[in-house]
């Protein structure tokens, strides 16, 4: 194994599961950092792309990558994923470029904005790398992979909370040529590796027919250096299970119907994908990073604004929309559960709790 | 969307020959500028002391520990004073503003072989990308055409560099580059990149089409720098103001010099990040850029100002 | 069914005048299109090479100026295709012909050879089924004509969603009774 399982780490980081007795919640600061998506009381799909600048101090968005308190009980979830299905890690041979990019860029982030638990220091080429709440310490040579346990993006992306995906830049599309992808809402990076932009989405119902993914296309190929983008996307999973993989599909649909009135409150969960693009610099690839964050519906529900509207999307989501992300078996539901905690009052425009 | 900018700092300026000149550009707060991509340029800001010009230029060699950038001006008599200026009056320890490298003539990372080609000062990306490729121990040849051994910058050193991948056509010893007979033996999945002079450009992709190539294997650098023309009237209709575009700006630097904000990117119409609604044309659009198809610039609703012009009195733009 | 995004568009095969080499993977009633294309191009039809998956048929007989190379199988007329495509030059037409499930297939391979889809012709002849890869077990089903299917590799049925992947050169097949287990819809033909 790569991480030491028993090994004592900051009592900040929740020890917790996304399996088997899915023991996941959030603290209480946790959920007042929660990036919830709406920002009215209805939702259709759009591109809503905006600058991935940083946002107040302690939110979700504070820094470019997100270090929270599931950080190493996420890292364990995903070991384990790997171990059971390589597959979830795919790079063709053409994005060792990127892969070093990568590398780079969460390194950088991680070190300069949470000194306390990552230290990167470099020389020339030789670099070492400190990852505390993991207890690693990794000297080797940048642009060198055989100093490397892994590849070097499934080095870091085992030391990283979220999915990521390397873009190749070619033919005016972007190429999903790489990615290690372990906490996704029923999308297969086995199945997907090598589509294009537009072949990938094809599954993604109504946006087509908008040219959303043609203008987001265009937007993105032009992506600069510096300017990272980010975009908020939704979805419900029953249990907090990070890994809703097509792969396992036949295993976890089921949990879908074991929602009851009695048990929403603990067993469903709002599912909120941070999604955030960045250009590298060596190979003019694009990572894709999504970041996927869960509330259970008892704590979206202990901020009164969120229970409102949460409640008023989720009745109102076209049902081409719901049967997309997954949601028939359970909507009426989590609706029904939802309405006690909306007493019609308006809600305040924008995201944040009132 | 603009371009992140860096301040940097002359810190070499070498004649490479006598019409081209090579600076090398460090930041100037003394951190390392971001590695880049072969193939991408920068926009420098040019302050002459009357105005300010902004070209683009591509950057020669990557470094992949990155730190400082080069890039090599060739001094042309079209110019509209930014390439005399670096040639007469920029000096060592001088400073220049320069935007985040941007690329629009990438290295195609899954083809099995690359065919370079390079005329004259478009050597600049192509030698960039060599090394690239070169460093990531990938088949390529490339092909350089110089008018006379004097002019070309960069021989030696890519002899050195390349030696027998280097195929190298002196105009003055009656060498031609004939890329007909360099196309027909080149393994299927071979891509071929071009950057020269906008004729020798042409040629070799039609010729590379002819031989029966597709077009996702054919690269060129399509970069235009804004040329002059005649002066005219700009309307802004939705900020409501005028100005005239002068004989050596662009619609763009004519818009930023009465600080209004308009969107752009490449500043060589490539990118497509400045496409701008025309309201009225009283005269003709003169487009320049490589992005608008044929059927757009006979629509005349959109033109791309960083390089297009009007001829005629007054253009009015939805800005 | 609804247009597939991801799923390729296969035309009428039509002979590309500029190019120096053209090489055909066909199988079956496949023949007929190549027989089609070529059969008034007689320089083209001398720079040409057939590679023809299954016995000849009576379209050889518009082939006379062509070398047609038949082999015993699908699989071993891809083995010839690998080759022919290893050593190919640029400036060389790739064109395929045959049923839905043959063109994922060597499309697939013409793909993992660096050829641009733009460069790629293919004509559908033949039988509609597809190529479809199980999710869950990624096993790959040669020719699938109806959804649901019980996957022959892990047993699991079947909805082959609409999602196609090049590379693999494959429809995704996913479990349909995931969130009702026994309960299935009723089969239809693709």
């Amino acid at each position: 194994m790569f991480l030491d399982l028993e090994r004592p780490t900051d009592a900040f980081f929740r020890t917790e599961t996304f399996r088997d007795d899915y023991s996941f919640a959030n603290s209480e600061a946790a959920i007042r950092r929660f990036p919830f998506p709406f920002d009215r009381d209805a939702y259709m799909y759009a591109v809503n792309i905006e600058q991935h600048m940083p946002g107040p101090a302690k939110s979700a968005t504070e820094f470019p990558i997100d270090i929270d308190e599931h950080y190493v009980a996420e890292m364990i979830d995903r070991e384990k994923v790997l171990a059971e299905d390589p597959l979830r890690c795919q790079s063709l041979p053409h994005m060792i470029t990127a892969e070093w990019d990568l590398l780079e860029l969460l390194m950088t982030a991680m070190a300069r904005d949470y000194p306390a638990w990552f230290s990167l220091t470099c020389d020339g080429d030789r670099w070492h790398w400190i990852n505390r709440p993991l207890g690693l310490d990794q000297r080797f040579t940048f642009g060198d992979t055989a100093t490397l346990p892994f590849g070097p993006m499934e080095y870091i992306t085992r030391q990283c909370q979220g999915d990521f995906c390397l873009l190749d830049q070619r033919q005016d599309n972007l190429w999903m040529d790489a990615g290690l992808v372990t906490t996704q809402a029923d999308w297969s990076l086995d199945f997907d590796l090598g589509m294009n932009f537009i072949e990938w989405h094809g599954p993604v119902p109504l946006a087509h027919e908008m040219g959303v993914f043609e203008r987001a296309l265009k937007f993105l190929l032009n992506l600069q250096l510096g300017r990272p983008i980010r975009r908020l996307n939704w979805t419900m999973t029953v249990n907090p299970r990070l890994d809703t993989s097509p792969e396992n599909y036949h295993r976890w649909g089921i949990d879908r119907t074991t929602v009851t009135p009695e048990n929403v409150g603990d067993k469903v969960h709002l599912r909120v994908e941070l999604q955030a693009l960045w250009r590298l610099p060596r190979s003019n690839a694009i990572v894709f990073s999504i970041r996927c964050y869960l509330i259970k519906m008892r704590e979206v529900v202990s901020v009164p604004k969120w229970a409102r509207r949460l409640h008023r999307v989720l009745r109102d989501l076209p049902e081409e929309l719901a049967d997309y992300k997954g949601l028939t078996n359970y909507r009426a539901t989590t609706v029904d559960w939802l309405s006690r905690h909306d007493d019609g009052a308006p809600t305040s425009p924008g995201f944040t709790p009132d | 969307m603009r371009a992140l900018q860096y301040t940097v700092r002359v810190s070499e300026a070498e004649a490479v020959t006598p019409r081209v000149r090579r600076l090398r550009l460090v930041a100037a707060d003394g951190t390392a500028l971001p590695p880049v991509s072969a193939g991408a340029h920068t926009v420098v800001s040019i302050d002459t002391g009357e105005r300010v010009i902004r070209n683009a230029y591509s950057l020669t060699a990557p470094s992949l520990s990155g730190g400082a950038y080069e890039i090599a001006v060739l001094r042309t008599p079209e110019s509209r004073g930014g390439s005399a200026f670096i040639h007469e009056r920029l000096r060592e320890g001088d400073s220049l503003t320069l935007s985040a490298p941007a690329n629009f003539f990438p290295v195609n990372r899954r083809a099995r072989h690359h065919v370079l080609v390079a005329g004259g000062i478009g050597i600049t990306p192509i030698a960039a990308m060599a090394e690239e490729i070169f460093r990531l121990g990938a088949s390529f040849e490339l092909h350089y055409a110089v008018r006379s051994a004097h002019d070309g910058a960069f021989c030696r050193e890519l002899a050195a560099r390349f030696g027998g991948r280097l195929h190298l056509y002196c105009g003055e010893r009656q060498e031609r580059l004939q890329v007909q007979a360099v196309l027909p033996n080149q393994p299927l999945g071979t891509h071929l990149y071009v950057c020269g002079p906008e004729r020798m450009i042409e040629a070799v992709l039609a010729d590379a089409r002819a031989a029966g190539w597709p077009n996702a294997n054919l690269h060129a650098e399509r970069f235009v720098a804004p040329a002059g023309g005649e002066p005219f009237s700009l309307f802004l209709r939705r900020s409501q103001r005028s100005v005239t575009v002068g004989a050596d700006e662009s619609v763009l630097e004519a818009i930023e010099r009465i600080g209004v904000e308009a969107p752009h990117l490449c500043r060589g119409g490539a990118c497509g990040e400045c496409i701008t609604a025309v309201s009225h044309a009283d005269g003709t659009l003169d487009h320049r850029d490589h992005f608008l198809s044929a059927a757009e610039r006979d629509a005349g609703e959109h033109v791309m100002i960083c390089v297009s012009r009007l001829k005629g009195r007054e253009l009015v733009l939805d800005l | 069914m609804s247009e597939v995004k991801s799923r390729p568009k296969w035309g009428r095969l039509a002979v590309v005048p500029e190019a120096a080499a053209h090489l055909v993977c066909a199988e079956g009633v496949g023949l007929d299109a190549v027989a089609e294309a070529f059969g008034d191009h007689d320089a083209a039809q001398a720079a040409a090479t057939v590679l023809l998956a299954g016995p000849t048929t009576a379209a050889q007989a518009g082939l006379t100026g062509t070398r047609v190379l038949s082999h015993p199988s699908r699989a071993t007329a891809f083995t010839a295709f690998h080759a022919h495509l290893d050593r190919a030059k640029m400036g060389t037409a790739i064109y395929l012909a045959g049923s839905e499930s043959f063109l994922n297939a060597a499309s697939a391979i013409a793909e993992a050879h660096g050829v641009v889809r733009e460069a790629l012709q293919g004509e559908h002849r033949g039988a509609r089924t597809r190529r479809v890869q199980c999710v869950h077990c990624k096993g790959i089903m040669e020719a699938v004509a109806v959804s649901p299917i019980v996957c022959s590799h892990c047993g699991v049925h079947l909805m082959v969603r609409d999602h196609y992947s090049r590379r693999l050169g494959a429809f995704m097949g996913v479990v349909v009774d995931a969130e009702a287990p026994g309960v299935l819809p009723q089969a239809l033909r693709l």
